[in-house]
């Protein structure tokens, strides 16, 4: 198993992307996708723990004994994300604030466990980390594009920067709030997946 | 007293329904959703687990892990809160492992039908994400239990609904990219969309 550093860097963004073609990790993409300040900050948060902790499973893989190695990597999972919370709580505290219960949430999002199950428990350190990587990168890559489309439809702006000018504060844009509704989030993906099978027939499902 | 729980309990199940307002459990909830029969086995299982856990969590927040929670043992001043996430995966771990025991032991017919999805719960989203929304909305124990019977009804009644709009949608023509993932993306919209209009009801 000597994948190519490109190919397992770049295959997570389109072809294999965890969101979009493994359904690994959607409940933080929709939840906190309204704002994209938010948006960085998680994405940032995922590919950070997805990276290390693909790196010490794949470190100690030779050492867990498979029937409990659910716990191992629950335990090194959970410790990352106690370690990103308290750094958010101390330098980005209303991001964190408004993150709430999410940041938590990092433990059970699928793609971690899903990966350190699946790549990092077979592979050597250096291409783990790089699986994490690309994987944390094609999920911030999703989340970065519904939260462009939720923040600038939604409320006329970009990172805070007023693109649109609302009608309420007399520009000429009349905001769709549905778009800071939960349910926009999943017609986006959805739409997101249409276009991209689209793109790719190879991903299209069969049933 | 009896209409707090009661609201608790109604605003748990549709006006912050955990699958369709919070996107809790989205995971299992698009995978396990194909049939009706399998999803009321993991429905069920969730709400089992959901009244079990939240419960247990809450008991163990209020005498480890709060500030100043170690007093009854003559610990001033100390505040574990911080070690929350770890003690709440655990536990979560180590309850489904006991359901399943239990279940493997004096409910074998129950166990067949719902026993391969409760490994599945551990990493559920749902289970962690009521734990923490009890955390954070400082629920007591009376309310915990309920919050965490309520939830995880509202879940069930979510993934079984879900499952029956896509037992019909095998019947209809979607178009080839939207086949699997993406429309059942957009039926789980239109649903959300739907309980938005429990989001207006005050309790």
């Amino acid at each position: 198993m000597a994948d190519k550093p490109s190919k397992v860097v770049l295959d997570p963004l389109f072809n294999n992307n965890p969101i979009a073609f493994q359904v690994l990790g959607i409940c933080s993409a929709l939840a906190i996708t309204t704002k994209l300040e938010t948006v960085f900050v998680m994405a940032a948060a995922v590919t950070v723990v997805l990276s290390s902790s693909n790196a010490i499973v794949s470190l100690i893989r030779n050492h867990i004994p498979s029937s409990i190695r659910i716990i191992v990597q629950m335990t090194i999972i959970a410790s990352l994300v106690i370690m990103v919370d308290m750094f958010l709580k101390a330098y980005a505290f209303n991001i964190s604030k408004q993150l709430s219960i999410f940041v938590g949430l990092i433990i059970t999002n699928c793609i971690i466990m899903g990966r350190a199950e699946a790549y990092a428990m077979q592979n050597p350190v250096g291409t783990s980390v790089l699986d994490g990587l690309g994987n944390g990168i094609g999920y911030s890559f999703i989340l970065i594009v519904v939260g462009v489309v939720r923040e600038l439809f939604g409320s006329g702006r970009l990172l805070g920067n007023v693109v649109l000018p609302l009608s309420t504060e007399g520009g000429w844009y009349v905001s769709n709030g549905l778009m800071l509704l939960s349910p926009s989030a999943f017609f986006i993906v959805g739409l997101y997946i249409w276009a991209l099978r689209t793109w790719k027939k190879d991903q299209v499902e069969t049933s | 007293m009896l209409e707090s729980y009661l609201s608790i309990f109604l605003t748990s199940v549709f006006v912050e329904n955990m699958a369709l307002a919070f996107f809790l459990g989205m995971c299992t909830f698009l995978a396990v959703s194909k049939t009706v029969d399998t999803a009321i086995g993991l429905g069920i299982a969730v709400i089992a687990v959901l009244t079990l856990t939240v419960p247990v969590n809450n008991v163990i927040y209020r005498v480890f892990l709060e500030e100043d929670a170690l007093q009854w043992a003559g610990i001033e001043g100390v505040d574990l809160s911080f070690l929350g996430l770890i003690c709440y995966i655990g536990v979560i771990a180590a309850m489904v492992q006991i359901l399943e025991m239990t279940m493997d032991k004096f409910f074998p017919a129950l166990y067949n039908t719902m026993g391969i999805f409760l490994p599945l719960i551990t990493v559920n989203c749902a289970i962690l994400g009521g734990v923490l929304l009890m955390v954070e909305r400082d629920y007591n124990f009376q309310e915990s239990v309920v919050f965490g019977f309520g939830s995880g009804v509202g879940w069930a009644i979510a993934i079984i609904g879900l499952a029956g709009i896509r037992e019909k949608l095998k019947y209809s023509d979607v178009p080839d990219g939207l086949k699997g993932l993406g429309i059942t993306f957009i039926t789980v919209g239109l649903m959300a969309l739907a309980f938005m209009a429990f989001a207006g009801i005050q309790l």
